[in-house]
């Protein structure tokens, strides 16, 4: 079991705010990687880390590493438009552009120097049915994204993801703005999604970790108190903040 | 307690009315000035007013000369103006990385948005008129606008841009996207009408604007070209109507030109507001 993607001794500071602490966390290929806590753990702030969006904030500081696929991703010989292109990211509210479906799926492809109209159409078609949506949407490729229902345009935000053809895809609480049947689809589709891709997940569904995620990972304050395999987590936590936490103690 | 209630309804009635009343007086100041402009004034504009320009020799008095050099200096000032400001908004917004640098030029140019139009007229006077010898002519009179322009400009795109969801930014960077990719087909597509709108306020000051030309574009009524006239003396329609109404006592003719003033800023305005709802509706 190979890990893809791992940090080492990652620490963050939002000015004096300390929101990540040495956080050691490896998360193997062709899995699902849930984050769990209660809010302000930090869960959220690891996942940004990942693919450097906390680059955008003013006033962060990052000290250890975030080593994906044998290079430290602060490497100043590293590209972030490269590992954004390799480490995609689903955010929690859905963001399609106010464009067109097609355009919106053929930004990122687009972005990356691919013009031919024929292998647009056909990355577009493909990452549609990659995202689970291409029959709810293949009539009307050219109307606004902006029309579709919240979950429709999570999955063309997943879609959009698709097309750049990422290794792991990052999930913000994807789901947590989305109606109970729009969820399921999303989760079913992770389920899919991993025979191609690393998952990593925030979630703060207890019963959604447990339905998807093959390991889990659980934050507090900053700190990576526990992580292993999703069964474990959830029948025998080793530490007692663990229990806590899923038995509802907190949170 | 119906002692009370008595009271307040007297109270509430005395202030309804004081209300209507300034609400009443507004109006019929509008009112007022607008019916005094144009029933005084419709009847000065001619054909001969608007088609020739003003000379003893041929015996005409024509405003045609005022007309074009205020369409000149509009498209000198916005060439000019609009890739300066714009440019340097979309820096301050999108990429300027020193926040406390960025709010000391955002109060900055706040500040200078509201400062007296003669000012930026004497400085233009000294700078761009004697010491970059441009004298009395269009360009110096244009470049003046633009420094007087520009802060309205950066501001309302700074407004315009900000109004853009960062979520939108997110999701354009977490593709893999640039910084000016983002910001060129995310950004700036949603944002166009707040600038177009900025814009177009900055042309009605700049038609409206007679202080800060007085002695940098100058006065001239001659006809010129666009060339020619970058370099002569050339009066915009303001001044004309300063200099019609002052130095020649001809209240005919400077009422007439508050007529045209008084359209053109009635056009502009629903240019402004028919082109920025336009522009939302397209998305």
């Amino acid at each position: 079991m190979d890990a893809i993607l791992k940090t080492e001794h990652l620490n963050l500071w939002y000015g004096d705010n300390h929101a990540l602490k040495d956080v050691n966390l490896e998360m193997p290929e062709h899995q699902v990687t849930a984050l769990i806590g209660p809010s302000g753990c930090g869960k959220s702030t690891f996942l940004k880390t990942l693919d450097r969006m906390n680059d955008l904030i003013p006033g962060v500081r990052i000290e250890g590493q975030v080593i994906y696929r044998d290079r430290n991703i602060f490497d100043p010989q590293v590209d972030v438009t490269w590992l954004r292109r390799h480490v995609g990211m689903v955010f929690q509210k859905p963001n399609p552009f106010p464009m067109s479906i097609y355009d919106n799926i053929a930004y990122g492809p687009r972005t990356h120097g691919i013009r031919g109209k024929k292998e647009l159409d056909q990355i577009v078609e493909k990452s549609l049915r990659g995202a689970a949506i291409w029959d709810e949407v293949k009539d009307r490729l050219k109307k606004s994204a902006l029309s579709l229902s919240g979950g429709q345009q999570q999955r063309i935000c997943i879609a959009r993801a698709l097309a750049v053809e990422p290794d792991v895809l990052l999930m913000d609480e994807a789901t947590s703005a989305l109606d109970p049947i729009s969820t399921s689809k999303i989760e079913d589709l992770i389920a899919d999604l991993k025979k191609s891709y690393t998952i990593v997940i925030v979630t703060h569904n207890m019963q959604q970790a447990t339905r998807v995620s093959d390991r889990c990972a659980f934050f507090l304050h900053g700190e990576l108190v526990e992580s292993g395999e999703t069964e474990q987590i959830f029948s025998v936590p080793k530490d007692k903040r663990t229990e806590d936490y899923i038995t509802g103690r907190f949170g | 307690m119906e002692h009370l209630s008595v009271k307040r309804k007297l109270y509430d009635r005395g202030l309804r009315a004081l209300l209507y009343l300034c609400g009443a007086i507004t109006c019929a100041l509008l009112i007022f000035l607008i019916v005094y402009v144009f029933y005084r004034g419709l009847g000065g504009i001619t054909w001969e007013l608007l088609s020739t320009q003003t000379s003893y020799i041929n015996d005409t008095t024509g405003i045609l000369p005022n007309i074009l050099n205020t369409l000149y200096i509009i498209l000198l000032a916005m060439v000019i103006v609009l890739p300066l400001g714009v440019g340097s908004a979309i820096y301050l917004t999108e990429y300027a990385k020193n926040r406390k640098l960025v709010a000391v030029i955002e109060y900055a140019t706040e500040t200078l948005t509201g400062i007296p139009s003669i000012i930026f007229g004497l400085v233009g006077m000294l700078f761009f008129g004697q010491i970059f010898g441009l004298q009395y002519s269009l360009l110096s009179g244009g470049l003046t606008l633009v420094v007087m322009i520009l802060p309205t400009i950066v501001r309302t795109t700074q407004e315009s841009l900000k109004t853009v969801p960062q979520s939108y930014r997110e999701g354009a960077l977490g593709l893999g996207a640039g910084q000016w990719r983002m910001v060129r087909t995310v950004v700036l597509p949603n944002a166009i009408d707040g600038i177009v709108t900025g814009c177009i306020l900055a042309i009605g000051r700049i038609v409206g604007e007679s202080a800060a030309l007085l002695f940098t574009a100058g006065m001239g009524g001659v006809l010129n070209n666009f060339f020619e006239a970058l370099t002569s003396s050339s009066g915009t329609l303001s001044v004309a109507l300063y200099l019609y109404a002052g130095e020649y006592a001809d209240t005919k003719v400077a009422l007439a030109i508050a007529v045209i003033l008084m359209i053109i800023t009635f056009i502009i305005n629903l240019a402004a507001t028919l082109l920025g709802k336009g522009l939302k509706k397209k998305q």
